[in-house]
Order: C-alpha cells, then structure tokens, then sequence
C-alpha cells in the first residue's frame, strides 16, 4: 500500500474536485492540444468555456476556432488535423446528429480527432438530460468509442484517446464518451498528473500524412466502385486491429500512472452466476450497489462494463459471460424498429454467437432521458434473472424498465 | 490590384493542375482553376468543395493536384479552411512547422450561395487568412444542372424548367458580392475567365492580403452542357458575359469600390454590348420572350444603378 502512495505522490501534480467536462479540458491542456473547435450545447458546453478560459489566460497554446456550427465544428478538426495539428472539439445531442456526416469522413480520411461526448438524449421531443442514444447513432461510423464512468476515467481516457487516435497503427478518431449531467456536470475527486509525465506520454505522430506543399498529396478523393470498398475495408480492418494497440496504450498507462483500465471492467463476476452488462456512470456505479445487495442476500451476482465499445471487445465480454446462468444487458440508448430495442444487447448476443457460446440474455432499457435508475430497480432486475433462471422462462423482448403504464 | 502579371507570357509556365482531369471539353471552372494555381503558385493548400472539379480532377488513383489538396464535403469547405490556417499558424507558433503555406478554398456556385453559406459567413466573421474562390458556373452541375441561388432569372435547368406555366428560373441571381462586403473583410473581387491577367493579378493581391483576414473572388466560369453552347466558345460566351455588362468586374478593397476594365467604362449604358448578344448565343435562355428579354435588361440596369451608388459612396 505505501508503495503505491509512493508512486502516485510521483505522478500525481494535484487531486481536485472536478466536473468529467472540466477533468475533459484539463486532459486537453494537459495534452498540449493546437486547435479546438467547438460550438455550445448541453451538457457539453462548460467543456469548451473552459477550455477556451484557459486558452485566454495563456494556459493552453492553441487556436481556439469559435465557429458558426458543429458542423463547421468537425469540418474544421478535419481540416487543422489533415494540416498536423493535435485538435479536439465536444459535443452532445443534436450537436453530434448535425456533424454526422463528418463522422464517417473523419474515420474515412483516417484522422486522428478526439472529441469528448457527454451523451443526451435526441429530439423530437427536446430533452436536455442525459442518455446514450446520440452516442450510439454514431456507432458505425468507424469512430473509436470509449465510455467512462468516473471523472477520473473521463481525464485518464482523454489522455489515452490522443496516444490510440495518433498511432500510426490506427489513425482513426477516438470519441470519449459518458454519463450527460450525471457526470458532466458531477462533481468527483480527480487526480491530475504532472504534465511533463502527460506530455511524456503523448508524443506527436509527426510522420503520419499531412497537408504539405513540399510534400503535395490529395485527400479526400472521389472512388469508383473498383476502389470504395477496399478503402472502407481499410477503417474496418483499422478500427478492428485497433483493440490490441488499446491494450498495449492501456497497459502502459496503467504502469506509468499506476491504473487498472481494461476493454471492460469487471466487479465481482470471476463465480457470478448473474451479471448485469453496462455502461456509463449512473448505470454501473447502480449496479455495483445492487450487485453488493444481491451478495449480501446470497446471490452470485456481477457487473461488467463495457469501457471500449467500439472496437467491440467481443471476447473478453463472452469470456466473462460465458459460464454466467443469466444476463441482461441495461442500455441507455433506444433502437426503435429492432427485434430487440437496446442496441448493445444487440451487440453482446453477435458477440456470442460469433464465439459460439449460448447463455440466457435478457434486453433491458433504462435511464432514457435520465429517467432515475434506482439501486432497487437493479437488484430487482437480479432477482428476475434468478426468477427467470429458476422457471426457465426468459423474456423474448425488451423489458422498458421504469417505464409508466 | 497590384500588377503583378502584364500578359500571359508573365504567368508562370508550370502547369500544377492536370493533365489528368476529367472534366468536359470546354469547362470554364478547369480553365479558372489552371489560372488559379498558376497564380497562386507553389505555397498553397487548396480545399474543394464537393462539386464537378472535385469529381473530375480527383479519381482515385488519380490525381490532378500538383499542390496540397483536400476535398471533405459539399457544405464546408470554408470551416475545413478555417481549421487549416489555424493550424498552421499555431504549428508555426510552436515550431512545429516553418511553411508558410496559404490557403485557398475553391467552390463552384452551390457550395456558395447556398449550402455553404453559413460556413462561408463564419469563416469570413472570423477573420481567418483564407482566400475563398467562387467559380460560378450558375447551377449545380455536377448532379445534373440543377438550380442555385446563382442561377440567373429565367435561365433553364432540370429544376426551374420551362413548361406552360413556368419559363425557366424564377428568382433573381442572389448577391453573393454584397453578401461577402456586408462582412468588411479586406478584399474581394469578381473576375471571369475570359480575363485571365486580371483574374491572376487579384489572386496575387488576395494572397498578399490574408495576413489582415479573408479574401474572396468571384470567378465566371461557364459551362457548355449546362448553359447549352458548343464547347469551343467557352472564352468567348464568358467575355460576352462582362462586355454586355451581366457580369462587371471589379474590387472591394479596404472598403473601396474600383471597377477594372473593361467595366470601369460600363456605368455608360451605351459601351455595354446589347444584353440579347449574351443571351441569344445559349440554349439555356433560348425560350425567352422579347419581354422577358427587356425584363433581364432591366434588371441589369438596375444593378449598374446600384453599383454606381456603391462607387459613388465607397470609390
Ligand atoms: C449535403 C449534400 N447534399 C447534396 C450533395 C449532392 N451534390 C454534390 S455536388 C452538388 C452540386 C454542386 O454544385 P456547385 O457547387 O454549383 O458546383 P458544380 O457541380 O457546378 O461544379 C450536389 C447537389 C452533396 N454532395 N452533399
């Protein structure tokens, strides 16, 4: 135990309370990003207006680009990231549908653009509150995609986004993702490192392409049907290899920084009999509550969160499901119209399949629009897994948790 | 505008776009695009917008840019271009980079009048050192020859057609000039391409001016199919369009209105050439009645008017 006080007394410059969106543009300063953009919207603004404090107060040397649109937001990423800039920008919501196109662009023209998305949910009707339906309209656009579920994560997966988006092995954009309001405007306890040990560890990629008149080259090129698909395959074949260079980064901020992140976290699921698959704050940090609960009543309970979603990180979820007696999977987002309406069930029953492993999996969808998940409605959830267990009846469709009738 | 090119022989002989575009006999926005890069020279970074010359000069494998390139979509070229001139300059800031490489935006009509407008706006109210060249071609050609915001009253396309109740577009030619004014940037200009030495002189007196914030030139550029004249009299159709007077030259320069030959000569109705000169030698306009003929001529009339109250106010 001292010796690891020792440790982070090394890397750790000051534990403040912060906000994830202020423990975001602290990663960014921390970072030495060039140029951000970004335009106003909840829950992501207090992200931008702090960034843009401390480009005011000389803290952070970069272009601050106050521009008309989010999508003006990403067109201009891709423009100052093509030219060698390390960039960022944020957004939420209707923010993210608006620079939806740009998404595939980015992923297409392989640039390393990291983008912190505290997730809301989507009109029509206007909401401002937090969920995950933007984040998973954006999907399978060939973005990386982490979710965090502490502040400290939110700053720690920043800094690891830039080291992933920038290796030469990928060169894909990164977005990290988390709970809107339940942790963007949340205060937590965060570490911050020492910038040189930041900086340290994320060196520019000064040899990937770049926009150069002594080196001219074209992007963004127009392909006939003989060329497209090839070039997607590309990202497809990017953004699927990219789970062990995650690994690899990970595995080495853990060691210089002392942390434990993996694709998924796992809480108590080595002899869980029934596990609840999350992701975000709220969720997890419910569900590790209720799992407790459920322990203390005598049931083999566990949580495993899914910390990277895009990759997916099919084996080491059916890895730790696989001998599971029941579970269900909690989204935060809607898929109307699918067999199935939460999208990452729809994730995890591919990924067993593509592994070939059966277990009884239950769709659950909870928290929309920041709708109260409660601690009691998961251990209660837990309950109806060892009920559906014991009887053998498995519910066929989406359970809409805390839903009124 | 400085002179810096007196004729043609004065151009720079290398040629950094094409060979290698794929664009139809007689394309006007190739030709601008020729002088554009010639004038603009090695130190540049063009952003495309979507439209017939990012089709047509970049098919994978293929390339017709001897110059750092970058298309990224239809409506943003001139966001993509803020965040490039920002770039650089803070990479040259931290000695991350030493070019000193401008940047220079090229979008046909639709990506301008229309659905590029907000980013064009931002850009411009943002004061980035980008010169946006607008290479008017008067429709969406690349989808077919479809309507803008550029196209003229009453010219055919496939969505202002002529039938029994409707000849042709309906709406005027919007202003993008006044638009781009109404944001005091530092210089701004139309030019034609039937004029090359000058189109070339304001590319150059642009560049030397984005070290105070954005330039813009207004380039004619037309276009055989869609304005339905044969190929070959691409230049001559082009340098009808300034001499009858529908598309005078001139420069917006620190709040100055000065009008470059042969247009400074055109306040006097009676040196423009007949508007019917212009009109009558293209498929486009060949529905047009003799009144709706007086009514074009009318309304070029009126935009002298206006200009000559510009000069007047800001000469
Ligand atoms: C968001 C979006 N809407 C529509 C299109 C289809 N589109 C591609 S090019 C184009 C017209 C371009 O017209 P213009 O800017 O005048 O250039 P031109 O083709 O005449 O060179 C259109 C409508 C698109 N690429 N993106």
């Amino acid at each position: 135990m001292k010796a690891e006080l020792k440790v982070r007394d090394e890397v750790v410059r000051e534990r403040i309370g912060l906000t994830s969106n202020y423990a975001v543009a602290y990663a960014v300063k921390d970072v030495d990003v060039d140029v951000v953009a970004a335009y106003p919207i909840t829950p992501q603004t207090t992200i931008i207006e702090k960034i843009a404090e401390f480009v005011a107060n000389g803290e952070l040397d970069a272009e601050f680009i106050p521009v008309e649109s989010e999508h003006s937001a990403l067109s201009a990423m891709v423009g100052a990231s093509a030219a060698g800039a390390r960039v960022f920008t944020a957004t939420s919501s209707q923010g993210l549908e608006l620079m939806h196109e740009i998404l595939h662009i980015t992923s297409g023209l392989r640039l390393p653009v990291v983008m912190a998305t505290p997730g809301r949910a989507l009109s029509a009707p206007i909401s401002i509150h937090g969920d995950y339906q933007d984040i998973m309209n954006a999907r399978d656009t060939g973005w990386i995609i982490i979710i965090a579920s502490t502040a400290q994560e939110v700053y720690d997966s920043i800094i690891m986004a830039y080291r992933i988006a920038e290796d030469s092995r990928v060169l894909l954009p990164v977005m990290v993702a988390y709970d809107g309001f339940l942790m963007s405007h949340t205060m937590e306890p965060v570490e911050l490192y020492h910038e040189e040990l930041v900086r340290r560890f994320t060196p520019r990629n000064r040899s990937r392409p770049r926009l150069d008149p002594r080196n001219p080259i074209t992007m963004g090129v127009i392909a006939s049907p003989d060329w497209y698909y090839e070039i997607k395959y590309q990202v497809i074949n990017a953004i699927k290899e990219s789970k062990s260079v995650i690994k690899e980064i990970q595995g080495e901020f853990n060691k210089a920084f002392g942390t434990d992140y993996d694709v998924v976290e796992q809480y108590r699921v080595d002899d869980a009999d029934y596990i609840l698959i999350t992701y975000g704050g709220a969720s997890t940090g419910n569900a590790k509550e209720a799992v407790d609960e459920a322990r203390r009543n005598g049931i083999r309970a566990g949580v495993l969160r899914i910390r990277v979603l895009k990759p997916f990180p099919t084996e080491e979820v059916v890895k730790a499901i696989k001998d599971a007696k029941a579970v269900a999977v909690i989204d935060r987002a809607l898929s109307p119209g699918s067999t199935f309406e939460g999208p990452v069930f729809n994730e995890v029953v591919a990924a067993m399949y593509s592994q070939g492993v059966s277990v009884p999996v239950v769709s659950v969808v909870h928290g929309i629009s920041q709708r109260t998940i409660f601690i009691e409605d998961l251990y209660e959830l837990i309950r109806e897994l060892v009920e559906f267990k014991n009887t053998g009846y498995f519910p066929r469709r989406t359970m809409f948790m805390g839903l009124r009738a | 505008m400085k002179v810096y090119f007196r004729n043609i022989r004065e151009l720079p002989a290398e040629e950094r776009y094409g060979p290698g575009q794929l664009t139809c006999a007689g394309c006007g926005p190739s030709i601008a695009v020729r002088w554009l890069l010639k004038a603009a020279g090695d130190d540049i970074i063009v952003v495309n917008a979507t439209g017939c010359i990012e089709v047509t000069t970049t098919s994978f494998p293929y390339t017709a840019w001897g110059v750092p390139y970058i298309h990224v979509a239809f409506e943003n070229s001139a966001a993509v271009a803020s965040g490039i001139e920002a770039a650089l300059k803070v990479l040259r800031r931290k000695g991350l980079t030493d070019t000193n490489a401008r940047v220079m935006v090229i979008a046909g009509d639709g990506g301008t009048y229309d659905i590029g407008l907000q980013s064009l706006s931002g850009m411009l109210e943002r004061g980035h050192g980008v010169l946006y060249v607008l290479y008017d071609n008067e429709a969406y050609m690349n989808t077919g020859i479809q309507r803008s915001g550029g196209t003229p009253h009453f010219a055919w396309t496939t969505t202002s057609p002529v039938g029994k109740v409707m000849r042709g577009k309906v709406q005027r030619k919007k202003d993008i000039m006044g638009i781009v004014m109404a944001h005091h940037i530092p210089y701004a200009a139309t030019a034609n391409i039937a004029y090359p030495i000058d189109l070339a002189n304001k590319v150059r007196t642009a560049l030397e001016r984005l070290n105070e914030g954005p330039a813009f030139i207004h380039v004619l550029a037309p276009c055989p199919p869609g304005w339905k004249y044969p190929e070959e009299q691409t230049i001559e159709i082009a340098r009808l369009a300034t001499e009858t007077g529908y598309f005078p030259l001139y420069e917006w320069d620190h709040g100055k209105i000065i009008l470059n030959p042969p247009s400074n000569t055109h306040l006097d109705k009676s040196r423009r050439k007949p508007i019917v000169e212009y009109l009558k030698r293209q498929g486009r306009f060949a529905h047009l009645t003799p009144e709706d003929i007086k009514e074009i001529e009318k309304e070029i009339d009126e935009y002298w008017d206006y200009l000559a109250r510009l000069v007047k106010a800001f000469g």
